[in-house]
């Protein structure tokens, strides 16, 4: 492998490190109630609000759908996805270090596979609060559910629900994409040779 | 002949008519003025004004140029609404050495200010009556501090502070006897003595105390400011009643052609206080502080004061004459000019600052009043502004070299120019102003934009309300040559004075909740799983929790009639803008306002068996109708245990 090939790919490994600082999807609520926004923070090994008390308030307001708490600590992902993120930037670095080009491509592979799976495990979790509702809940829609939308935006009761790759989710689909350039790139310099 | 009578008399008639209709012909035209004064909904207005309430003990804050009411602070009296001064926690707020004073008179809010600029970090406001000055924090809007000034008669020059808030002055209005002792009124001129204090406020949280006071001769001093710039070592205090008369004050004091403003040069008077030359004096005063950490008020009973005397003290303090009866003193944002509203003068005399200094170095008195040199009026006067309308009494000033004098009698505000001394435009008010206010209007840095005007009477302006019309500020624009009155908007209680400063500057601080997690009130309850009953003796703590839509616990039994039941309710909510209220039937003392993560507690005394309900006075969400609860209350003898959920 050529040496601008594998600085873009060491460039990739070092933007998936961006995970550890960013969060990796952004789920932001709409309401004539909150002008000012109201939203979660979907981080690797944790669940935040968009600014300091949003994820009480969404709890305190997801209540009355009979919604269950959102409670971070409970979310056995959160706690193994840093190892899986650390075990892929480890990864990138044998590749470089190897110069396999096949290996770039089982790097890539493995990185979708484990965001598929990743985003899959977010929609369960998704389903899972929006349908599981309380029975006692005080507010009761007829066939209504609360599932917030994979990504872009949905209409739930008098919030509009907006989910989209946050800072980290895009570093990581962009360092795929820098990836598959570092082997296209590759390939040309040696037709060219 | 008949007819040319009535010919004549509908033509004077009519040309009354016409004279009450040109009488407001200094009010821009309706729809310019309408322009200036618009917020469109959703928009915010560009200053935040605090009008003082006079005789009901708040502040009242307001928009400008909308004349929106916002908010009004409770400092000096309870509210029911709230329960401040009703409340365990607000209680203390309200104490004083007489006692509980729950009410007071509230004239002068003052800014705090950084290198002479309002920083909209705190406003100071202080009690007439039992004499006491307030710290409200402008972060929270509520009332964070009060002081009780000692040997005071009337606080009623005050609270005016320094460049840096190094200090905030006040000044008694009624002189006594120091310390206060029983002898003859007519012993006025031997026993009665003022004070001038000085508080001083710390930088990081605001905290006062009294630093010292000075014990001056005994006339009833009325209005105060601190210079700026080359005059920041100094304070200006007028005086009235140079005559030191103690009965018909309304003749008797009026008689002397000249009275006195008081200057203070208080960093001298740190110089002699460092020397030692303060004299310890016993005296009981309370200094009262809101802890932000738990949300309670504490009393502190304070027994010693610093007095400095002047007679120890030379250089400390030297009596400008000043014409006649003043009663406001002002100081120019260069700091050189000093500007007293004579209220039965004829002209309003500016004093330099630099030629008082230049007096005093070469000693031109004409006298001395108990030991103070009296200096002479000639050689500190920069100039008289003649013809400045009748009862002069406060004036502000633009930034742009111009002053603005409230003239009482003939109601109007005078506008003049500093250094010539010319009058350069007038315009009527509706009616009898007091104060004036112009955003930073005393600071070095006026945002000279907008004037108002804090009128006594509202007669014909409003719609009649019985004997007691509603009280009224007028919002004149004073950006171009001729002043034009834009806007009148009603007020709350006496809008004694006031002060404004632009919104963004206070805005960027506010505080949205109060973090549940740092709430060290001892009763707090953070969590359901910790809300509870317990008796002790004949007392009944209960611990609730508000949080949309419920208390925790909702139904109580075991109280019994005789008990004291103290509800110590914590506010869960971390959202700005979701207070919970708390009320129980028959309460004989208040309400609560709670806001997020804030505890409060009130005492309630059932004097009857029953089932009393209590709830949520603050509508707070879509189930707020359920947000309510029982308290079973059983006979004095009965034994039904304390129970809850």
């Amino acid at each position: 492998m050529k040496t601008i090939s594998r600085l873009l790919l060491l460039f990739a490994t070092l933007m998936i490190t961006g995970l550890f600082f960013f969060p990796i999807w952004n789920i932001d609520l709409h309401a004539p109630q909150y002008p000012e926004g109201i939203g979660l923070r979907i981080w690797l090994n944790k669940i935040t609000g968009e600014k300091p008390f949003d994820l009480i308030n969404i709890n305190k307001l997801n209540h009355y759908i009979g919604m269950k708490p959102i409670v971070p600590e409970s979310i056995p992902e959160l706690k193994y996805m840093p190892y899986i993120v650390a075990g892929i930037i480890l990864f990138g670095m044998l590749v470089i270090l190897l110069k396999k080009r096949q290996l770039v491509f089982g790097w890539i592979a493995s990185i979708v596979v484990i965001a598929i799976i990743g985003l899959y495990d977010f929609y369960m979790w998704g389903y899972h609060y929006g349908h599981n509702l309380s029975p006692e809940a005080p507010i009761k829609v007829p066939g209504m559910t609360y599932q917030p939308p994979l990504i872009g935006s949905k209409q739930l009761l008098n919030m509009k629900a907006e989910s989209l790759p946050g800072i980290g989710g895009i570093l990581l689909g962009l360092a795929v994409l820098i990836a598959i350039a570092a082997i296209i790139i590759d390939k040309r310099e040696l037709k060219g040779n | 002949m008949k007819k040319i009578m009535l010919i004549s008399f509908a033509v004077i008639l009519s040309s009354i008519t016409f004279v009450n209709c040109t009488q407001s012909g200094e009010t821009a035209n309706d729809e310019e003025a309408a322009k200036k004064v618009y917020v469109a909904p959703g928009k915010y207005d560009e200053f935040y004004a605090f009008l003082s309430g006079g005789f009901n003990g708040q502040v009242s804050v307001y928009g400008l140029p909308s004349g929106r009411l916002f908010k009004i602070i409770s400092v000096f009296s309870q509210n029911p609404e709230t329960g401040y001064g009703y409340s365990e926690e607000t209680k203390p707020m309200l104490m004083t050495s007489y006692g509980y004073i729950p009410w007071d008179d509230a004239h002068h809010p003052e800014l705090s200010m950084t290198n002479g600029v309002p920083d909209g970090r705190w406003l100071f406001i202080n009690a007439n009556n039992t004499c006491r000055v307030a710290r409200i924090d402008l972060k929270s809007f509520e009332t964070a501090e009060i002081i009780e000034i000692p040997n005071s008669g009337g606080n009623h020059g005050s609270p005016f502070v320094t460049e840096n808030n190094e200090y905030v002055i006040a000044s008694t209005r009624f002189s006594v006897p120091i310390p206060e002792k029983d002898v003859p009124i007519s012993s006025y001129k031997e026993n009665f003595k003022g004070t001038l204090t000085f508080i001083k406020v710390d930088p990081h949280n605001g905290d006062m105390s009294i630093a010292f006071q000075i014990l001056v001769p005994g006339l009833d001093y009325d209005l105060a400011h601190a210079g700026k710039g080359p005059s920041h070592d100094w304070a200006f205090f007028t005086s009235y009643n140079s005559e030191q008369a103690n009965s018909l004050l309304e003749i008797n004091a009026s008689k002397n052609d000249k009275d006195f403003v008081a200057a203070v040069n208080w960093k001298l008077a740190e110089k002699y206080l460092a020397e030692g030359k303060g004299k310890k004096m016993q005296t009981t005063y309370y200094n009262n502080f809101f802890d932000e950490k738990t949300l309670t008020a504490k009393s502190n009973k304070i027994t010693s004061v610093t007095i400095l005397n002047p007679k120890d003290c030379p250089g400390l303090i030297y009596y400008l004459p000043t014409p006649k009866s003043p009663h406001g003193v002002d100081v120019d944002p260069s700091g050189e000019y000093i500007v007293a509203g004579g209220k039965l003068s004829t002209v309003i005399p500016v004093h330099s600052f630099s030629k008082m200094l230049k007096a005093i170095e070469k000693k031109d008195f004409i006298g001395d009043k108990d030991g103070i040199p009296i200096l002479r009026y000639e050689s500190v006067i920069a100039g008289e502004v003649e013809n400045p309308g009748l009862g002069p009494l406060h004036t502000e000033f633009d930034g742009k070299g111009y002053a603005y004098t409230t003239a009482f009698i003939t109601s109007e505000i005078v506008k003049w120019k500093l250094g010539t001394w010319e009058v350069v435009d007038r315009i009527p008010t509706y009616y009898s102003p007091g104060h004036l206010c112009i955003p930073g209007g005393d600071s070095k840095n006026p945002w000279g934009k907008y004037l108002i005007a804090l009128n006594k009477i509202t007669k014909d302006r409003y719609l009649p309300t019985g004997p007691e019309l509603c009280q009224s500020a007028q919002l004149i624009d004073i950006t171009g040559d001729k002043m034009k009155i834009l806007l009148d908007f009603p007020t709350v209680g006496e809008p004694h004075y006031a002060q404004a400063i632009p919104a963004d500057i206070i805005m960027k601080n506010n505080q949205r909740i109060y973090e549940l997690e740092k709430n060290e009130n001892p009763n707090a309850t953070k969590s359901e799983k910790y809300a509870r009953v317990e008796r002790k003796g004949d007392e009944v703590h209960v611990y609730l929790t508000a949080t949309r839509s419920h208390f925790k616990p909702d139904n109580i039994e075991g109280i019994k009639v005789g008990d004291k039941v103290y509800f110590h309710v914590t506010n869960l909510e971390q959202d700005w803008d979701i207070p919970h209220g708390f009320a129980v039937k028959g309460s004989n003392n208040s309400e609560l306002l709670i806001m997020p993560g804030e505890t409060k507690t009130i005492l309630w005394q059932p004097q009857q068996e029953g089932v009393y309900p209590f709830y949520c006075t603050d509508f707070c969400s879509a189930l707020h109708q359920e947000m309510q609860g029982y308290v079973r209350v059983s006979s004095a003898k009965s034994n039904t245990k304390i129970s809850f959920n």
